[in-house]
């Protein structure tokens, strides 16, 4: 049995007797004899560390890596700098807890107020808070923030990834908000149908840009429509694109949020990840979750806290704005370390590189026999139609797999959601391309 | 110390992507007008960078760290070495089902263990964080009144000494807050219970052993008040790691629970996150758990880990966890009540609140001075100010992960700050001494919040 418990039975017994007890029974006299465990628990017994690691490289090991990943809708492969995981790793960091105490707490709180800043940088928003859950939740959290007494009914692109739909509805299953969804034409928004659903009970709309078809929105003219009905606007953005595309505070969001994943965290059978929340200075007494703001100390020395708490569950109990308290710290201290890596210039190779991969693969895989669904601009991810059906998506998948590589996602009806990343090489996409080719070419010659 | 902007210059940076190989595409849609102003730092300015800030900071590897009610112990390396493997990073979310079965493995398997410390039939590891179990959990509640057709049960229950998450979340989860006082001994008030259940009870949120400290003996009985009014039981495994392999929340009548993975079962906090709030509930009820709590299946690292530490302790091992939480607690209690007033004079359980009210009435010296004074010997503060009941609280937790030389320290420094605020109140006032800064001003922060580098500009 493996165990953490540095005293000896001899030192326990010691202890007991010295805070005044006979036994370990006496200890835990309040617990009803009846609720006490009779029997040892149904689980295994205890492992040494060398048999419980080898037990979990084991389960690992059932797992299939593969080489080239060509899949992303809400989770992406990317370059993590050896940096990033050094930093990150370090041990303080990651056994620290929430800085509530603040003179022995600035490394944590500062490097949260730098990830404030990029997140703020990124965005074009005014204020941003220390991280939620992730993306989805991100979103859900949003609507909160955007509804009031009279307004009380969210609207939802259909173009927005469907998971993020879900648990927006989960979330206003408890608020009571009513979940309303715009319909999308040709892959995007509809603007005719948003701007009849626009009415004065409606408290915000989201939109996600790229979208989950990887098609880059009319963000500005959207923002411009909710904005005339008096309705909030949220803008669920992949930070990447962020690097080129104009930004949610350009496109005059009011909130911005977004899945952080791609800054520095790895796949992880999708978490821990990292929900980003911004939004403009009006909105900022609104915002969920922590966040740190700097101030002096009795000295006059710079010195940052935990801020504007009296939003927060400890303070407010039932009237807070949310009940967060533990957050993604660690994944935002990833994010601000990536950022920190890549550069302003490092960051915008790494989205030109993604929209190029991406578009290459696009005119590859159309030149090889499949379809684009699709017509608009997209950043690094986009839907493909096989010719041959739902069936051939399966054969196409299989051939891919076969060769290590993920392929896109099915979205049914023969449609496939591909993407690209700056990891992936002329030669892994050429590879998947040809393979591709000739899975088509057999079938059409079948 | 220089914010990450501050340093480095124009030009700087890290050699990370090869030249793009393949035709460069540009976008047409609208761009931004300006770059993102990100830093632009070496490698070696980067890593010292962080390694300045780490310094600035205060883990369990650092030293003591009795933050009650929050379960600071000891966070086994083998875990991470576990979390790192790539069999388990590398993997999307979205593939082929045949391509992820070491992940169902560590999922199933880590169900199957906290279902039976738990006393639970089904378990969904969703949940990122306490909080959002909770949240979990009361919506699961709000399903099964739905589907019973009966919707007009929209109140929840929750004792005065809970913590603040508990009331933030029955809110979010749509339903009316009905909080009841506690009786003399912190525990919950029958009579109280009695009063505020009806047909209009949807459920009763309670932590036990609660947030004093202490098991509630009456526990049978409160939830029975409960069910016999229609309502359900809610967990709150905050303080689970008093009788992990000694009781069961299952066996004490309870409905549904959650787990802060990052508390009981070793996974380590991040400096606040990622955590793991897995939420179980008994088989009638399974079938309500929500499905889309988040993105994909929750924090699976964190997961990882805590399977790790599980997997070493086993079945004699997590017993012990609750035995040495609740010895390590009482040992402390004993030495330090010499000195200070316990807010309850009982067994304690892995926790216990002691009030410092007298002491301040008498040297000026508040809970917050006492804290900080601890900062000055090594030892990260405990819990202060809650339970809200308890006049100038502060709670202790020590955990079953520290020897028993750390206990005795930790209660000499305090019985040392007690002498202190007698002879040298002003010391204390001052404390923390030997820090990068002093108590920094909160409410100026508040007043005019400065959340971002202003790079300069106004």
């Amino acid at each position: 049995m493996g165990s953490f418990i540095p005293n000896t039975k001899a030192e326990q017994e010691e202890m007991l007797k010295a805070a005044g007890f006979e036994s370990f029974d006496e200890l835990f006299a309040d617990i009803p004899e009846d609720m006490r465990l009779k029997t040892p628990l149904d689980i295994p017994g205890g492992m040494s560390e060398m048999e419980a690691a080898g037990k979990m490289e084991e389960m690992a090991g059932k797992n299939k890596v593969f080489r080239t990943i060509l899949r992303g809708a809400g989770a992406y492969d990317h370059y993590i700098p050896s940096i990033v995981k050094s930093i990150t790793g370090k041990e303080t960091f990651v056994t620290a807890y929430t800085p509530y105490q603040a003179e022995i707490s600035q490394g944590i709180l500062q490097s949260i107020f730098e990830y404030q800043t990029m997140m703020c940088e990124l965005t074009g928003m005014d204020v941003s808070d220390a991280s939620v859950y992730d993306g989805a939740t991100a979103a859900a959290e949003a609507l909160t923030m955007c509804r009031d007494r009279k307004r009380t009914v969210a609207l939802v692109s259909a173009t927005t990834d469907p998971k993020i739909i879900e648990v927006m509805k989960e979330y206003c299953f408890g608020s009571g908000c009513e979940i309303r969804v715009v319909p999308e034409k040709f892959g995007q928004t509809d603007k005719d149908k948003l701007r009849e659903m626009l009415t004065d009970d409606v408290a915000s709309f989201l939109v996600q840009q790229p979208n989950y078809y990887g098609l880059i929105e009319d963000a500005e003219s959207l923002g411009e429509m909710v904005h005339e009905a008096k309705a909030k606007y949220i803008m669920s953005c992949n930070p990447v694109s962020l690097a080129i595309l104009k930004t949610p505070g350009e496109c005059g969001a009011d909130v911005a949020v977004g899945e952080g994943q791609s800054l520095g965290m790895p796949l992880a059978y999708g978490g821990p990840y990292l929900g980003f929340m911004t939004a403009t200075q009006k909105m900022m007494r609104q915002l969920p979750g922590r966040i740190i703001g700097e101030t002096t100390d009795h000295d006059g020395r710079k010195a940052y806290v935990l801020t504007l708490q009296a939003r927060e569950q400890h303070i407010r109990r039932e009237k807070a704005s949310s009940n967060i308290c533990s957050n993604q710290a660690l994944c935002a201290m990833t994010a601000a370390a990536y950022l920190s890596a890549v550069g302003a210039d490092g960051f915008r190779k790494v989205a030109e590189q993604c929209v190029s991969k991406a578009h290459y693969l696009r005119d590859g895989l159309d030149e090889a026999g499949m379809m684009p669904t699709f017509g608009g601009e997209f950043f690094h991810e986009f839907v493909m139609t096989c010719p041959g059906g739902q069936k051939q998506v399966d054969t196409v998948l299989k051939a891919l797999e076969e060769q290590d590589i993920l392929g896109g996602l099915p979205l049914g009806s023969g449609r496939i959601l591909w993407c690209a990343t700056e990891k992936n090489t002329r030669a892994e996409l050429d590879k998947a391309i040809g393979i591709v080719k000739e899975v088509l070419e057999g079938g059409a010659s079948r | 110390m220089k914010l990450i902007f501050e340093r480095g210059a124009e030009g700087r940076g890290l050699s990370l992507l090869p030249e793009n190989d393949v035709p460069a595409y540009e976008i047409q849609s609208p761009k931004r007008a300006a770059a993102p102003r990100l830093p632009q730092v070496s490698e070696t300015e980067l890593s010292r960078h962080y390694t300045e800030l780490e310094k600035q900071c205060f883990g369990v590897n650092d030293g003591f760290y009795p933050l009650g009610s929050c379960t600071m112990k000891y966070n086994p390396k083998v875990d991470e070495d576990a979390a790192a493997l790539k069999g388990f990073t590398g993997i999307h979310p979205l593939q082929p089902e045949d391509t992820v079965q070491g992940c169902r493995e560590v999922t199933d398997t880590l169900e199957r263990y906290l279902c039976e410390i738990t006393g639970m039939d089904a378990i969904t590891l969703q949940p990122a964080a306490g909080a959002h179990g909770e949240f979990t959990g009361l919506l699961t509640i709000k399903a099964y009144h739905h589907a019973k057709n009966d919707p007009g049960r929209t109140k929840i229950i929750v004792p005065d000494s809970a913590h603040g998450t508990n009331p933030a979340s029955a809110a979010m989860a749509g339903f009316q807050v009905v909080s009841i006082d506690s009786d003399e001994n912190g525990c919950v008030d029958l009579d109280a219970l009695r009063a505020a259940v009806g047909e209009d009870t949807a459920g009763l949120m309670l932590t036990n052993p609660n947030t004093v400290g202490l098991f509630d003996p009456n526990i049978a009985e409160i939830t029975g008040i409960v069910h016999q009014a229609g309502g359900l039981c809610y967990y709150d495994g905050a303080n689970l790691n008093a009788i992990a392999g000694v009781a069961r929340p299952g066996d004490m009548g309870f409905d549904v629970v959650h787990l802060n993975l990052h508390k009981s079962f070793a996974a380590p906090h991040g400096g606040g996150g990622p955590g793991a709030g897995p939420v179980g509930c008994k088989e009638f009820l399974k079938e309500y758990l929500p499905k889309h709590m988040k993105a994909f299946y929750g924090n699976f690292l964190v997961a990882v880990k805590s399977l790790t530490y599980l997997l070493m302790l086993g079945r004699e091992g997590v017993p012990e966890i609750g035995k040495n939480a609740v010895l390590n607690a009482n040992y402390m209690k004993k030495k330090l009540s010499a000195a200070y007033d316990m807010a309850y004079d009982h067994t304690c359980m892995h926790e216990f609140v002691m009030t410092l009210s007298k002491l301040k009435k008498e040297t000026g010296v508040s809970a917050l001075d006492v804290a900080k004074g601890m900062i000055d010997h090594g030892i990260h503060p405990p819990t202060m100010y809650f339970p809200l009941i308890v006049d100038e609280a502060l709670m202790i937790e020590p955990t079953e992960t520290e020897p028993r030389e750390v206990l005795d320290h930790a209660c000499e420094v305090l019985l040392e700050l007690a002498k202190k605020a007698e002879t040298d109140p002003e010391y204390l006032h001052g404390a923390p001494h030997d820090r990068p800064i002093g108590r920094p001003d909160e409410v100026a922060a508040a007043r005019k919040p400065v959340l971002r580098y202003s790079f300069g500009e106004k």
